[in-house]
């Protein structure tokens, strides 16, 4: 990896990743606000190069990392910082507001936990838990009966092993989510039948990082 | 199945087969990760070229750091010759010092356990390379054998500074190393754990302090102390010492001492070093250039 930290530099780098890959296009505009430890010394963990470089799409061993800004200039980025002091529940914490090539916007916040992993915290402001150390699929849908037995079902008969899953919704029969990781990458076939359940809106896959 | 949660039970497994520590670590990884053998072993050999990397990026690069805290010290022990350490031990801790520095400026590194830490095993195993003409082989499968050990003692301690201080992170490096050392040295099994356990030992309590909340004092020329250290320990195992407290239970006390050591010496840096006059007219100075 690129050090000079696996919390901050390396882990920051994962969860630009992380995020670029939730929101599902090139990002050509992103606004970061940092918390705790991230605000108070990114600039010597090369913090905001490190997410700036995952946002990019490099792994957290690429060592374009060093350059991320000049590089982010050449692919037509354009960034901003905020340092903040509000207090999160981990102190080392990003808030990553991003638009896409399409005009698509998707707001994540992760949290680098040491060592180079990281969780995704929450994804346009539903609480979520995501590592990015599994395949994953999410869904948004909404909360009614029979979603969730339909989706593990199209799964099931595909052959495909869960190996956690997780549901939040905001409330009773409003948007929800479905996080499942899954042993096996979900084909693109299994993709679309399981976006054609009713109540689905939309189905992302992720790779692990 | 390949379980182990001990190095105890390691050492078990690998004596029921009839091979070496390093052998059952690769067969584990084989089934955990469902990837072959050989596929393991050329991803940890590319890793020796990473440290190779590291340590010629540290060495050729004498600029400062971006904070101005590190950077150029490597360079100033390879312009002179030793003093007083043998060819070993100086090589492992010029090279160690080079890896660190070449981390604190961002260049590729390989995190073993943590970049802070990151110095140590590769500094310690690229002296015995030179100086013991081991083979490529040799040395990534004692990478096997120090990444065992890691694995171990992050399972049933911590290998992050902001849980366990220093000693989960350097300390755990020295503990690999030492381990590799006597391995590629020569020692038995048996003495690489002896090593390993010398090694932690001989760290415990130490405490993550550093200046600004900066991976780079005291960590850097840290790492350079402790590969001194891991080769230490090496030799006085080669030679039949024993540790008198076993490595699992030398792991268990870094886990309590971890435990009870202040928050304040965890990684947040509001204590220790990171509390003297110098560090915090330092993090003033820094503040003020970031905020420019």
């Amino acid at each position: 990896m690129i050090g000079p930290s696996s919390s901050h530099t390396a882990g920051a780098a994962r969860i630009g990743l992380l995020a670029r890959r939730i929101l599902g296009e090139v990002p050509v505009e992103a606004t970061i606000t940092l918390y705790g430890s991230f605000a108070k010394t990114y600039k010597g963990h090369g913090t905001d190069r490190a997410l700036i470089a995952g946002l990019l799409g490099y792994s957290a061993d690429d060592a374009r990392l060093r350059e991320a800004f000049s590089h982010a200039r050449l692919e037509g980025l354009s960034f901003s910082f905020v340092r903040s002091e509000e207090e999160t529940a981990h102190p080392n914490t990003a808030r990553i507001a991003m638009r896409g090539t399409s005009g698509k916007r998707t707001e994540v916040v992760g949290v680098s936990l040491g060592g180079g992993r990281i969780e995704i915290r929450e994804i346009d402001g539903f609480p979520v838990e995501l590592n990015g150390e599994e395949h994953t699929l999410i869904t948004l849908h909404r909360d009614q009966p029979g979603v969730i037995a339909r989706t593990t079902a199209i799964l099931s008969a595909a052959e495909i092993n869960i190996s956690t899953m997780r549901v939040f919704r905001r409330a009773k029969h409003a948007n929800a989510v479905m996080l499942i990781s899954t042993d096996l990458p979900v084909a693109e076939d299994i993709v679309e039948s399981i976006e054609s359940v009713p109540a689905i809106e939309c189905v992302l896959t992720l790779e692990p990082l | 199945m390949y379980e182990y949660r001990t190095l105890k039970e390691l050492l078990e497994q690998a004596k029921s087969h009839g091979v070496r520590l390093h052998h059952i670590a690769l067969r584990r990884e084989a089934e955990v990760s469902e990837e072959s053998e050989a596929h393991l072993l050329k991803k940890m050999e590319a890793r020796i070229e990473v440290f190779r990397e590291s340590i010629e990026a540290g060495l050729h690069d004498a600029a400062p750091s971006r904070s101005g805290l590190t950077g150029g010290d490597a360079v100033k022990l390879a312009r002179k010759k030793a003093t007083l350490l043998g060819p070993i031990a100086r090589k492992a801790q010029m090279y160690a010092l080079a890896t660190s520095e070449a981390n604190a400026k961002m260049f590729r590194i390989v995190a073993c356990p943590t970049a802070g830490a990151c110095g140590i095993v590769p500094g310690v195993m690229a002296a015995l390379i030179e100086e013991k003409h081991v083979s490529r082989e040799a040395a990534t499968l004692a990478l096997f054998t120090g990444s065992a050990i890691g694995e171990v003692i992050a399972r049933n301690a911590s290998i992050a500074g902001a849980v366990g201080g220093c000693q989960a992170e350097c300390g755990t490096a020295a503990a690999m190393a030492a381990a590799i050392a006597t391995e590629l040295a020569g020692g038995t099994d048996e003495e690489s754990l002896e090593a390993m356990a010398l090694a932690l030992k001989n760290t415990l309590g130490l405490t993550c302090d550093p200046v600004a909340g900066l991976v780079e004092v005291p960590c850097v020329k840290r790492n350079a102390a402790l590969a001194v250290l891991a080769v230490g320990a090496a030799e006085m195992a080669l030679a039949g010492i024993k540790s008198f407290i076993p490595p699992d239970e030398v792991i268990a006390a870094m886990s309590a001492i971890g435990r009870a050591m202040p928050v304040s010496l965890k990684e947040t840096s509001e204590g220790g070093l990171a509390k003297t006059p110098t560090a915090q007219a330092t993090q003033r100075r820094l503040q003020q250039e970031m905020n420019q």
